[in-house]
């Protein structure tokens, strides 16, 4: 057997062998055994000096390639044992991704915040600012100079909280507003002769029981804009943008002639029913439409009051609400959720 | 307001528009219809079969052979022979042996579904052939309560005698109630014949008169001294007008089906013809009337007459009204008296004593006008809340009122047997000037943003009896207003009238083209939801509660009497309240926040939650001219936390229950983002409501924020919440924003330094009563501007301390912005950090 079928004896066998090393410990041992300072192969490089000179370079060349082959046929076999190596120790590392996670939890804003600030954005972009004025009003703002005369029919529209005053104040009867638009008539008194355009939010109470529809404690918001030109089509137009924004694109309206005896003339815009989508339901007393706003032309008492001249100037108002839009858009039954606070509701927005 | 279709029918003809229609046609134009009932039609609870449910005749009455009780009645429904109908209708037993009658019923088939009549409520059966005592039956003759028109069960129905034969009765007897929600003083749309007119201008029909012509029909003359009366109005600001009609002879009985039945369509019960005619002349026309018994009406003193005198009342005056009850008046109520005094409190009720009642023989009718706002005063303040009064408190036209009497007394003619005299008592010293409005309809389209057409225009406001004077020079037209449009006063209001007849659905949408107004920041606002961000995402939900309060909360947080509760000013409570437990507008948020925590931890173990809220209390006096109402509406900030730190989780988590410093923690991280937290400073303060070593007093540049701490336990029990620490924050909101703003305003940008940082660890010995703040902010100082943090990590009391103090270690982190800190830079800093809080705190380095 020459050394040349020697050599080619040990690298066939080397590759066998490698195959068969299914660990890194017996990759260590192979790599010993065959590469190693005494391994097979490195041994065979002492057999070259029995070679004629001749022999020599040849095996020596032939040496290095079955050296380099076999570096390489280890290096893929370690990495390849690596892979799987690690590959086992990770999959013996499970866990089991349907468990829960860490839990984190981020607080809520109240429903009502949140469809307020829904409301000012929409119209910020046309021009309306937010406008704060007091809970506790006096009767002439909230009436009176509303064209709400004491005794006056319409004041039925609002059943009064009235506070209770030691001295009596004729003139300063104080009242829970009922509505927003007391903050129509401090606007307008602050602001003449600027033109206007505000929104104007806030808790509202009436002297009403308590049930699923009526709350004696509630949120308004109401817009106004008064201006040299303010036209009924620009109130529909504004509305209409309302509706657009608020509860989505592709929604059919209508306008109704109404009563408020703060507008003339009063109008009532309504939406197709969310619910039924305009087929009729026990939600819309199955008319299909349900209300959206009050709203109306600033009556020309309010304006005089608010000391703008009716003869140059004109205004529209109008009152969408805070929980109605709400209720109607997540189908909200029950108005006593909003400011019973149980957060199992307040959690769900 | 209920008003039946087949009543609207009398007066415009609506029969061929669908309901449906015409509701929306009504709804557009602003007569809101809050629903409609129907009566036999498809749509009702109990439709009439047309086929099965129908008009007949009971020709002949006879004897059942074999049940006394019962009778067989020949009933003809228009087929070739007689239907025989075995039936104990009391008032058919009458007839029994009688032939040659014509008695027209409601007949129903075998397979008609019918209301059972002999149980209670609304029990459906569907009627079969039956065999009674040997005779079959396979129809019946319906009575109210089976035809679904009556609650009780009573005897059949007997139709009017001119009813055809074997017509459907949904023909006859079927209708649609329309319940109406009129809002607003709109006394003209307050009866049937106002909405019929609506109606007929609104789909541009002719309008039947016919009601309102009943003086011509009777040949009434009116005059002031009628004969049978002497009136006097001495109060003619609260009664423009009264009249007065006298009705003899009458027989007091019950009134015709169709009368019984469009009242009790229109919710109004049938008491006897009398009654019942003065209520069915209210609601067509809208003019509340009342009758006295005229043997009921005394004379003057050395009269023979009665006499009428309308007159405020005295104070304390007395009377006994209709229900009953004795009223005491005042100097504003109105009575109307007679020559012994009160009689009825005008427009409002009756008298007891001059109610007609069965013996009635002659009587006289009122019809008014009064003061409308002096009728709801009345009304208010008796809280006496009639027909009557609802009516009159909506103005009625004054105009109205000797047609609706004469209407009235026809009717009590011909239905009560009486005779009309046809003179009729009329004091009228307020009769109004009629109203001419100049109506410009350039301006009506500068108004509404649309030119409507001006023949469109004319031709609305001349259906709506709106009539055009001679046309001026220039754009105006000269309107005349119809009397009984009392809401239009003003050019604008005419601008409606136009505007909803035509159609918001014809007018375009735009926007405001004008520049918008000048723009103001809202910093209250935006203050406000700046907390409410950063508070929701360190983990609190925000609630809104009730600004109204139980009086009685403010004393259950302060269990200890004698100490005084901080609470601002003077509390504001309500006059009138729903319940005591809303009838104070609450000076602190505490309590509502408490209640929240009180019912969600029934239902989940931790609650995290803040409300920013106004709170109220008195300063001064109103001041209506400078628009302040005296009280102060301050916002505050309050926070609560209670419950396990941690959720359950697969792993253990930290279930202790949150304490002070959870609260803390968030305060910080708060104040962090605001930019105040090296400004505030922690006093332990005790406040009743809370811990008394565990809350203290936060302030700010030397102002009180509030308090923060964990709530009395004391505290707790009374507000029933579980036993584990609940920790609040309650702050002054508008101070915090202010000093937020103002850090805002001052804030700049720090540089980051490029040079590595040096960790070091530093214990210092110090009094157990010295704050830890102090000591922290105290080696910020002395290590200006190197030291750049201070965290505490180790408390330590024990022998090593020494007693009565505690150990701080402190993890120091030194950076210079300009250059790398070397160990002989570190060691000086030390030094004189070591040097300062000996003299500042005597604090002592604590050895390694």
């Amino acid at each position: 057997m020459s050394i040349f079928d020697e050599l080619e004896g040990i690298h066939a066998e080397a590759l066998q062998a490698l195959e068969t090393a299914a660990s890194s410990a017996a990759l260590d041992a192979w790599y010993t055994q065959y590469l190693g300072r005494k391994g097979a192969v490195t041994l065979q490089t002492r057999s070259i000096g029995k070679l004629s000179q001749e022999e020599r370079p040849e095996f020596g060349k032939r040496i290095n390639e079955i050296k380099q082959q076999l570096e390489a046929a280890y290096a893929a076999q370690s990495q390849a044992l690596k892979a799987a190596e690690l590959e086992a120790a990770l999959m013996s590392d499970t866990i089991d991704i349907t468990l829960p996670g860490r839990p984190v939890n981020p607080g809520h804003l109240h429903l009502t915040t949140q469809t307020l600030r829904q409301i000012y954005d929409i119209f910020g972009r046309m021009g309306f600012e937010v406008y704060e004025a007091p809970d506790v009003e006096l009767e002439t703002y909230n009436f009176d100079l509303l064209n709400i005369p004491d005794y006056h029919p319409a004041r039925d529209m609002w059943d009064t909280f009235w506070i209770d005053q030691k001295q009596p104040a004729p003139d300063g009867r104080l009242l829970l507003r009922t509505h927003t638009s007391p903050g129509q008539m401090r606007v307008m008194r602050e602001r003449y002769p600027e033109p206007i355009r505000v929104i104007l939010p806030g808790k509202c109470y009436r002297y009403e029981q308590i049930t699923a529809r009526s709350e004696h404690q509630f949120y308004q918001v109401e817009g106004l804009a008064v201006g040299k030109h303010i036209t009924m089509t620009d109130l529909i137009g504004t509305l209409t943008q309302f509706v657009n924004l608020f509860y989505g694109p592709g929604h059919k309206m209508r306008v109704r002639s109404s009563y408020f005896p703060f507008t003339e003339p009063s109008i009532e815009v309504d939406m197709d029913c969310i619910l039924c989508g305009g087929a009729g339901c026990r939600v819309c007393k199955y008319t299909g439409w349900l209300e959206i706003a009050g709203a109306g032309m600033v009556h020309p008492v309010v304006l005089k009051n608010g000391g703008y001249d009716p003869d140059e100037w004109s205004g529209f108002a109008f009152g969408p609400g805070v929980e109605r839009p709400a209720m109607m858009k997540y189908g909200i039954s029950d108005i006593r959720l909003f400011y019973g606070n149980d957060l199992r509701f307040a959690q769900q927005f | 307001m209920k008003i039946p279709l087949s009543w609207i029918q009398d007066y415009v003809n609506v029969k061929d528009v669908p309901v449906q229609e015409l509701r929306k046609r009504l709804d557009l134009a602003g007569l809101e219809v809050d629903s409609i009932t129907a009566i036999g039609y498809p749509e009702a609870e109990l439709p009439w079969d047309p086929e099965k449910i129908i008009t007949a005749e009971v020709i002949a009455v006879r004897p059942h052979p074999d049940a006394d009780r019962l009778v067989l009645a020949d009933v003809n429904y228009g087929g070739a022979a007689p239907e025989i109908v075995v039936t104990g209708a009391p008032s058919l037993y009458e007839y029994r042996g009688s032939s040659d009658l014509h008695l027209k019923v409601a007949f129903a088939w075998e397979g008609a579904e019918l209301y059972d009549g002999h149980v209670q409520g609304w029990t459906k059966r569907r009627l079969k052939k039956t065999e009674i005592r040997g005779i079959a039956s396979r129809a019946m003759v319906g009575s109210e309560k089976e035809l679904g028109l009556a609650e009780e069960q009573t005897d059949i129905i007997y139709l009017p005698g001119d009813t055809p034969v074997g017509v459907p009765l949904v023909e006859i007897l079927g209708d649609y109630i329309l319940d109406f929600d009129i809002k607003g003083p709109f006394g003209h749309l307050q009866s049937v014949f106002g909405i019929a007119r609506e109606i007929a201008a609104l789909l541009n029909r002719p309008l039947s008169p016919q009601p309102l012509h009943a003086a011509a029909r009777l040949g009434l003359a009116a005059t002031g001294e009628p004969g049978f009366v002497s009136l006097e109005i001495q109060d003619p600001d609260l009664c423009p007008r009264y009249t007065a009609m006298m009705i003899r002879d009458l027989a007091i009985g019950v009134s015709p089906l169709w009368m019984q039945l469009r009242l009790r369509r229109a919710g109004m019960r049938s008491i006897n013809n009398i009654v019942d005619i003065t209520n069915y002349v209210m609601l067509e026309l809208g003019q509340p009337l009342h009758a006295f018994d005229y043997a009921d009406l005394r004379a003057l003193p050395g009269e023979e007459t009665p006499a009428i005198i309308v007159r405020r009342a005295r104070e304390g005056e007395q009377m006994q009204t209709l229900d009953g009850e004795v009223r005491t008046c005042d100097e504003e109520m109105l009575l109307i008296t007679d020559g012994g005094g009160p009689v009825a409190i005008g427009g409002v009720m009756g008298g007891l004593d001059s109610e007609v009642a069965p013996e009635t023989r002659n009587v006289l009718l009122e019809a008014a006008s009064f003061n409308f706002i002096n009728i709801r005063r009345t009304s208010q303040t008796l809280k006496l809340f009639t027909e009557s009064a609802g009516r009159f408190g909506k103005r009625v036209d004054s105009e109205l009122a000797l047609a609706a009497a004469a209407r009235a007394a026809e009717l009590m003619a011909a239905l009560a047997g009486g005779t009309v005299d046809v003179v009729a008592g009329d004091l009228y010293p307020g009769k109004p000037e009629p109203v001419i409005l100049t109506y410009s309809p350039d301006r009506a389209d500068r108004i509404l943003g649309v030119v409507i057409p001006r023949d469109e225009q004319k031709r609305i406001l001349a259906a709506l009896d709106f009539r055009s004077e001679a046309t001026n020079a220039g754009s105006g037209w000269q309107i005349a207003v119809p009397s009984y449009r009392l809401d239009v006063t003003r050019p604008v209001d005419l601008v409606e009238e136009v505007a909803r007849v035509w159609g918001y659905d014809h007018f375009p949408h735009t926007l405001i083209d004008e520049p918008v107004p000048p723009l103001r920041r809202n910093l209250q606002l935006e203050g406000e939801d700046r907390i409410r961000d950063i508070l929701i995402r360190l983990g609190l939900d925000e609630v809104i509660t009730y600004s109204l309060i139980d009086p009685a909360d403010e004393d259950r947080l302060n269990p200890n009497p004698g100490q005084a509760l901080d609470l601002p000013g003077e509390p504001v409570a309500l006059r009138n309240y729903l319940s005591l437990e809303r009838s104070l507008l609450r000076r602190t948020l505490l309590p509502g926040a408490l209640r929240t925590a009180w019912s969600n931890l029934r239902f989940q173990e931790s609650i995290a939650i803040f409300e920013i809220g106004h709170i109220y209390y008195r300063v001064g006096n109103p001041k209506p001219e400078q628009a302040e109402t005296g009280i102060a509406e301050p916002r505050r900030l309050l926070m609560l936390l209670s419950g396990p730190r941690q959720d359950r989780w697969q792993e253990p988590t930290d279930r202790r229950p949150v304490d002070y410093f959870d609260l803390k923690g968030i305060v910080e991280a708060l104040l962090r983002n605001l930019g105040l937290e090296t400004a505030s400073q922690w006093t332990r303060v005790s406040h009743p409501a809370y811990h008394p070593g565990r809350s203290g007093a936060v302030e700010i540049a030397g102002r009180a924020l509030g308090v923060i701490g964990e709530i009395h336990p004391l505290v707790r029990e009374v507000f029933d919440l579980p036993a584990q620490p609940v920790v609040v924050l309650d702050w002054d909101l508008d101070l915090l924003l202010a000093l937020a703003q103002e850090a805002g305003r001052q804030k700049k940008a720090q540089n980051i330094s490029i040079y590595a940082p040096v960790h070091e660890d530093l214990a210092l010995v110090v009094a157990e009563a010295t704050p830890a703040l102090a000591v922290q902010r105290a080696i910020i100082e002395a290590g200006y501007p190197l030291v750049i943090q201070a965290l505490l990590f180790d408390i330590y009391r024990g022998p090593q301390a020494g007693e009565g103090k505690k150990s701080l270690a402190f993890a120091l982190t030194y950076q210079s912005p300009s250059k790398s800190l070397d160990e002989r830079d570190i060691e000086k800093l030390r030094q004189r950090i070591v040097k300062q809080l000996a003299r500042k705190l005597n604090a002592v380095l604590r050895s390694a």
